[in-house]
């Protein structure tokens, strides 16, 4: 036939081009459903073969099976899940707070005034070398083992991200848009609030992101040396009871929450740097 | 020159140095000139002679090592709200839509919002960007980002608006376009413009005056009156291209 190329309608081109994104995302969606199912298979086949033994990998059933007994079974550590699960949340959020309140502000500061950059430096570049773990003797005598102990040391652990990446975001700042601020008759400080913080937010929460994942590894070593409840305290349990399905279980409840909260912090970021995807 | 204009601004002697490795190094070199009230002055110079550096001056964005700045008779210190400033490219927040950045200067300023959008949105229309209000600067071109800075000073209401440079970075088409409606908005809101450049065809296009600059250190070499040449002009009429060759003839060449 001999049919000359037909004129798409407006309603067939926006059909089509959606119809293509639909597709992409379909895709990939298939993709990494595909990667976890083919990551259980494989981890079911080693146990199940026996290619490792079963006192060192449990299989998958096994696993998720422990997981919804656990939220009403207390044995062997003593807590069922979400009690250690709400425990090590508790001071996760508490100690990754409380870096975000005052680490963040602390590097807009700093960045923003040399004087007190001068001033707090030196201080500041001491700490900041130092393991977040090696802070633990010093708390344990400090705090003992409970909530404050343990949210002190992942303070430390999520506070330096948070200062350098504010620092170096409002550092970044463009100097002609400090001058837009300059010639509109704007104060050092109202340049600061107006100007400075907003083009230091990228940064800032790069700075977050890569916060509460230090606060949450911290957070889970501090549990294992310093705790009587928690997720990092019920996996070293696990260990010394014998019960590897146990230490898996909660190995992975680490990671799911894991993503969940840069899930929660990625849902803030687009709320408030929301003017980029657009 | 016509006795009656009234001089708005004065530089007297003015120069600039900044050190640098090996010693100082001079930016600016005592340079003096007026400007008169409503006029578009352009200053022109070889790139990297020191026009930024006196705009900026002018700016108050930095001190001057000698000379004085009088507006209407008075000398001034820094930044004054009666200088606004059309930057170089990429002057805009990139968070801020253009209404976010037209409006910047009366939200320092503290006037309520209703207020200044009414403003903002009167000089949107004014450099012909209605109906992008809401649109963020990565969403506009290169010229369209520049309207939004010129937009975004005169809602400042100054009485000088100083322009460095601001179509340095767009194509040429564009660029020409730009600078007619630079002349169209002047014509509508009458202010008085210094408008830095270091294109000769440019400054021949908008200037009522030129300031011609030397080579680093800036020094003033020449001063034309362009006022018998009327507005709006065409870059192939023979007096037009005269007088730019006159003024090429005389510019010295950058390094």
């Amino acid at each position: 036939m001999n049919e000359t190329t037909n004129v798409l309608t407006n309603e067939q081109r926006v059909k089509l081009v959606q119809d293509q994104k639909r597709k992409l995302t379909y895709q990939s969606a298939m993709l990494s459903i595909a990667g976890i199912l083919g990551f259980l298979l494989l981890w079911e086949f080693l146990a199940i073969s026996g290619v490792i033994e079963g006192n060192k990998l449990s299989d998958v059933l096994q696993v998720f099976r422990l997981f919804i007994t656990k939220f009403v079974d207390k044995k062997p550590d003593g807590a069922i899940l979400p009690v250690h699960i709400w425990s090590s949340l508790e001071v996760a959020l508490c100690g990754f707070g409380l870096a975000v309140l005052i680490g963040i502000p602390l590097g807009w500061l700093m960045g923003w005034y040399r004087g007190f950059d001068s001033f707090m430096r030196p201080i500041f570049e001491i700490i900041r070398p130092i393991p977040p773990v090696s802070w633990i003797p010093l708390t344990i005598v400090w705090l003992g083992v409970g909530l404050q102990a343990k949210a002190f040391i992942v303070f430390f652990a999520a506070f330096v991200p948070c200062l350098i990446n504010s620092y170096t975001g409002i550092r970044q700042t463009k100097e002609v848009l400090k001058n837009v601020g300059k010639t509109c008759g704007a104060s050092y400080f109202t340049i600061f609030w107006k100007v400075g913080i907003p083009s230091s937010m990228t940064m800032t929460f790069a700075g977050i992101k890569v916060a509460i994942g230090n606060a949450w590894a911290t957070l889970v070593a501090a549990e294992m040396l310093a705790s009587s409840s928690g997720l990092g305290y019920m996996i070293l349990m696990g260990r010394s009871y014998g019960r590897v399905d146990l230490v898996i279980m909660g190995i992975l409840v680490i990671g799911i929450l894991g993503v969940v909260i840069s899930a929660l912090i990625n849902l803030l970021e687009n709320l408030v740097l929301g003017w980029k995807k657009l | 020159m016509d006795e009656k204009k009234k001089v708005i601004l004065r530089l007297e002697n003015i120069c600039q140095s900044y050190v640098v490795q090996n010693g100082v190094k001079d930016a600016v070199e005592n340079v003096s000139f007026e400007i008169y009230d409503n006029e578009f002055l352009v200053i022109l110079g070889p790139g990297h002679c020191g026009k930024t550096v006196l705009m900026n001056m002018i700016a108050g964005l930095e001190k001057p090592v000698g000379g004085r700045i009088f507006l209407d008779g008075e000398e001034i210190h820094g930044s004054d709200r009666r200088i606004g400033m059309v930057f170089q490219s990429m002057n805009l927040m990139p968070w801020r839509t253009v209404m976010g950045n037209v409006e910047f200067g009366l939200e320092l300023a503290g006037v309520k919002k209703a207020e200044r959008r009414a403003v903002a949105q009167k000089y949107i229309d004014l450099v012909g960007l209605q109906g992008f209000e809401n649109s963020y600067p990565h969403e506009l071109s290169g010229g369209m980002k520049q309207r939004v800075g010129i937009a975004r000073a005169y809602t400042n209401n100054p009485q000088i608006l100083l322009m460095d440079e601001p179509f340095g970075a767009l194509d040429a088409q564009t660029r020409y376009a730009m600078e007619e409606e630079v002349l169209r908005i002047w014509g509508q809101e009458k202010r008085t413009i210094i408008f830095v450049t270091n294109n000769i065809e440019e400054a021949v296009f908008l200037a009522d005056r030129i300031v011609l600059l030397s080579n680093c250190p800036a020094t003033v070499k020449q001063i034309y009156d362009l006022n018998g040449l009327p507005k709006p002009r065409n870059m192939t009429d023979p007096e037009f291209l005269r007088i730019r060759s006159e003024v090429s003839a005389n510019t010295d060449l950058a390094l």
